[in-house]
């Protein structure tokens, strides 16, 4: 009973595949499909929810209400104000939907497209629960990076095609800040790669579904894998453009970077995409360092396994908006500094400690070794970045 | 020829010809993309995963994006005068063939295809990531370092030819004030 | 070291979060059209023109002078005078403006017409909740939407309609002492008249 609850979604595609009107040459687009449009619905629906969560949230932090008032239209019912995506995304595809006279009018509409095609992609790959991968690569890790690395070429297309300074430097931004902070990024994934020996995905899942007692041997239980999980989701929020580094968007300064010349639908497809990203980089997270599908403690394991993965991709998103909330806006030297000078030695750093990790015996020794390993050189770094510079209070020199 | 092998086969021609052709730069950087991606979907289509991904990543993901960044940087984007098919056109033609024709030897002088004359063995698909990554670790280990090296070294040349720059703007631009 | 910042900001962020939720006193905004933030004194936005009593016709202080349409910056202001005349508050006949039209749509809420309205007849309202689906009429206002009795003025601004109210009591009372006073004379003269021929006609009261 258990187990067919969780598999209650593999159960019920087979079941409808089995249907004996269908094709029997049809079958593989149909699994395809029986595949595909749950994943979309489901995210695009947790993408709404997510932007007014998110407005609460931050309302919250700063002593706000956030959006409470749209619930069910023509009634009185208010949901707390969920029903705000739905009148957004009304309001977004009933805009018009204007075009610079000076813009490159095929690239201009490729862009958004060029952005969300593989941005879906990536969720090819992510195994959602026990066999709810949609597809099990041998290189899936491999996969989501090389699709990810897609997706700076129409931040380009989007903000040159525009013709708009600012859209022009919001993609510059971008794409500046997409590749130095992909570098970390895929360092820091090496050290799994290289613990578990794949880069399948499920692979990399069922390597963590053990337990000690009543411990999970997640990744990010090991010295290496917490630093990794850290150093991977700090590059993940540079790489979705989160903020503290949301630099390309940098409202204050350059208004709305690459998508500033956009309006109505294709604005929300790049709002979209972002979201989706965040997402999709926080389903990799999980699946490399938090263990997938897997339950935190032994004695939750009847709890179905794909709901273990949305409960820790709903945290990630928390951390994410927390964050949001939190720290204000980098300038573009302390981005490019913290990606170069912190980020990619500590990276490299991780790959030898996880190396090391693999090497020696279990134990406390080995505890002792790799955490040291890491934290001498965090200690150090982050000395010899703040250069003995300390915090006083800041003096003016014209506007006094 | 399969389907999926045709329309890949356009769009990779397409591209190629097209970012010969256009006018305008970034079109022909586009273009190319495009090339790179259907390059890529044919590696794909031939069980060649590593190979394939490896192309998206760096070819869409880094090169293209080089090549577009310095279009931006250096001269602009504004389309050319000149007609496209100028000045040292044979010698382009020379280097094209030249090219053709070594990569033509090898892939009919190659033992793949010799001993294949009876049924073709899929050899890509038995090749997995892991394999690679063992070989490489072994038995290509002194290329492997040597490529790092060169990269490396590239990467560092660069840095030093900025710093210089710089340091020889400055001045200039103290003195200038 | 390095991330100490952020882990307190982080828990400051957590603190306010939480805390909104549990002490409603922290929330900084109301829940506007149900809940209302009293109006400030000094709060301001289009003018309306003021009547004494409760008749907006006859209290109406306005004396379409239209000094106040010349001078409004935009020009938004637009009055006709009316041909015949009607007493104003110190009774004296005076004209009114048959048309007074304001295009709020247009107003800067500058309040230069109220600082130039020698009659204290036009002021500012408070009143901010205008829109109209019409954009053209229905952000036209005629004198019939713009006329509030001194009542509504004195709820408004207190402190200014009280200034304004003794302002104009004194100068009612001044022209009171001073009517009596010409009444009086008118009276001594009318008396004198009967012994004596009339010396000379009485000096009509000045305008206030
Ligand atoms: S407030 Fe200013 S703009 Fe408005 S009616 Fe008076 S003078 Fe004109
Ligand atoms: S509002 Fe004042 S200034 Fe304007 S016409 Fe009337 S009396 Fe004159």
């Amino acid at each position: 009973m258990i187990d067919a609850f969780d598999q209650i979604f593999v159960l019920l595609k087979h079941w409808a595949l089995g249907w004996p009107f269908w094709p029997e040459s049809l079958k593989p687009m149909l699994s395809v499909f029986l595949s595909i449009v749950p994943i979309m619905l489901v995210f695009a629906l947790l993408f709404g929810i997510t932007t007014v969560v998110e407005r609460k949230a931050i309302g919250r932090i700063q002593n706000r209400y956030g959006p409470n008032r749209v619930g069910l239209p023509f009634t009185d019912v208010r949901l707390f104000g969920f029903g705000q995506f739905i009148a957004d995304g009304i309001k977004a595809l009933t805009k018009e939907d204007i075009v610079p006279r000076a813009a490159d009018r095929v690239v201009h509409f490729l862009a958004p497209i060029a952005l969300i095609v593989p941005v879906f992609l990536a969720y090819s790959v992510l195994p959602y629960g026990k066999n709810m991968a949609p597809i099990d690569m041998d290189t899936g890790v491999l996969f989501f990076f090389a699709v990810g690395a897609a997706t700076e070429l129409s931040v380009f297309m989007a903000g040159w095609s525009s013709r708009n300074k600012y859209s022009l430097l919001g993609a510059m931004r971008a794409i500046a800040q997409m590749i130095s902070y992909e570098v970390p990024l895929i360092i820091s994934t090496i050290t799994v790669v290289m613990m578990v020996g794949s880069l399948s995905t499920v692979k990399i899942v069922e390597a963590q579904a053990e337990y000690s007692g009543q411990l999970p041997h997640w990744h990010v239980f090991t010295p290496w894998g917490l630093a990794g999980f850290i150093l991977f989701l700090i590059a993940a929020m540079a790489e979705s453009n989160r903020s503290p580094f949301d630099l390309p968007e940098g409202e204050s300064e350059i208004v709305a970077g690459y998508f500033i010349e956009y309006s109505g639908f294709k604005f929300a497809l790049f709002f979209l995409a972002e979201y989706l990203g965040m997402f999709a980089i926080s389903g990799l997270a999980i699946t490399l360092f938090l263990g997938g599908w897997t339950a935190p403690l032994a004695f939750l394991s009847w709890l179905p396994s794909w709901l273990w993965f949305f409960a820790k991709l709903l945290a990630l998103i928390s951390l994410f908006i927390w964050v949001r909330g939190t720290v204000p806006r980098l300038r573009m030297d302390q981005l490019m500094n913290f990606a170069w000078k912190f980020m990619l030695p500590m990276a490299l750093i991780n790959i030898a400690a996880a190396g090391l990790w693999f090497f020696l015996p279990a134990g406390f020794d080995r505890w002792a070794v790799c955490s040291a390993m890491l934290i001498v050189p965090y200690v150090l770094l982050g000395r010899g970045l703040m250069g003995g510079k300390l915090f006083t209070k800041r003096t003016y020199r014209y506007a006094e | 020829m399969t389907l999926p092998f045709a329309i890949l086969a356009v769009v990779t021609l397409a591209g190629a010809i097209a970012a010969m052709s256009l006018r305008n730069l970034v079109h022909c950087a586009l273009c190319l993309v495009a090339t790179f991606g259907g390059l890529a979907g044919l590696f794909l289509q031939l069980g060649a995963q590593f190979v394939g991904l490896a192309q998206i990543l760096v070819y869409i993901g880094a090169v293209a994006i080089l090549i577009v960044f310095a279009i931006l940087l250096t001269r602009g984007s504004e389309s050319p005068q000149q007609p496209i098919v100028a000045g040292r056109w044979l010698m382009g033609v020379a280097v094209a063939a030249l090219t053709f024709g070594s990569l033509m030897v090898s892939i009919v002088t190659s033992t793949l295809i010799s001993s294949a004359n009876g049924p073709k063995p899929n050899v890509a698909a038995d090749i997995s990531v892991k394999k690679i990554g063992a070989k490489l670790m072994t038995e290509y280990v002194l290329p492997l370092e040597v490529v790092a090296l060169l990269l490396t070294a590239a990467l560092i040349g660069a840095v030093i030819i900025a710093m210089e720059e710089q340091a020889r703007l400055a001045p200039e631009g103290s003195q200038s004030h | 070291m390095l991330g100490e910042g952020i882990i307190k900001g982080l828990a400051e962020t957590a603190r306010n979060f939480v805390g909104s939720y549990v002490d409603k006193e922290r929330l900084v905004t109301v829940q506007y059209p149900e809940e209302r933030l009293p109006a400030k004194e000094a709060a301001r936005n289009f003018p309306f023109l003021v009547f004494d009593g409760h008749d907006p016709h006859a209290g109406l202080r306005c004396v379409a002078c239209q000094i106040c349409e010349k001078e409004c910056p935009p020009q938004c202001i637009y009055i006709e005078k009316s041909m015949d005349k009607k007493p104003d508050y110190v009774g004296k006949p005076q004209f009114y403006p048959k048309i007074f039209d304001i295009d709020i749509s247009v107003c800067m809420s500058c309040q230069i017409c109220v600082e130039v309205c020698p009659f204290e007849a036009i002021k500012m309202d408070t009143e901010f909740e205008l829109s109209h689906t019409d954009r053209f009429a229905g952000l036209l206002f005629d004198k019939h939407q713009l006329a509030k009795s001194n009542e509504y003025y004195q709820k408004i601004h207190p402190n200014e309609a009280a200034e304004v109210d003794g302002h104009l009591a004194a100068e009612k009372a001044k022209a009171e002492v001073k009517a009596k006073a010409d009444a009086d004379a008118k009276a001594r003269i009318a008396a004198a008249k009967t012994t004596t021929p009339p010396a000379a006609k009485p000096t009509p009261a000045p305008t206030s």
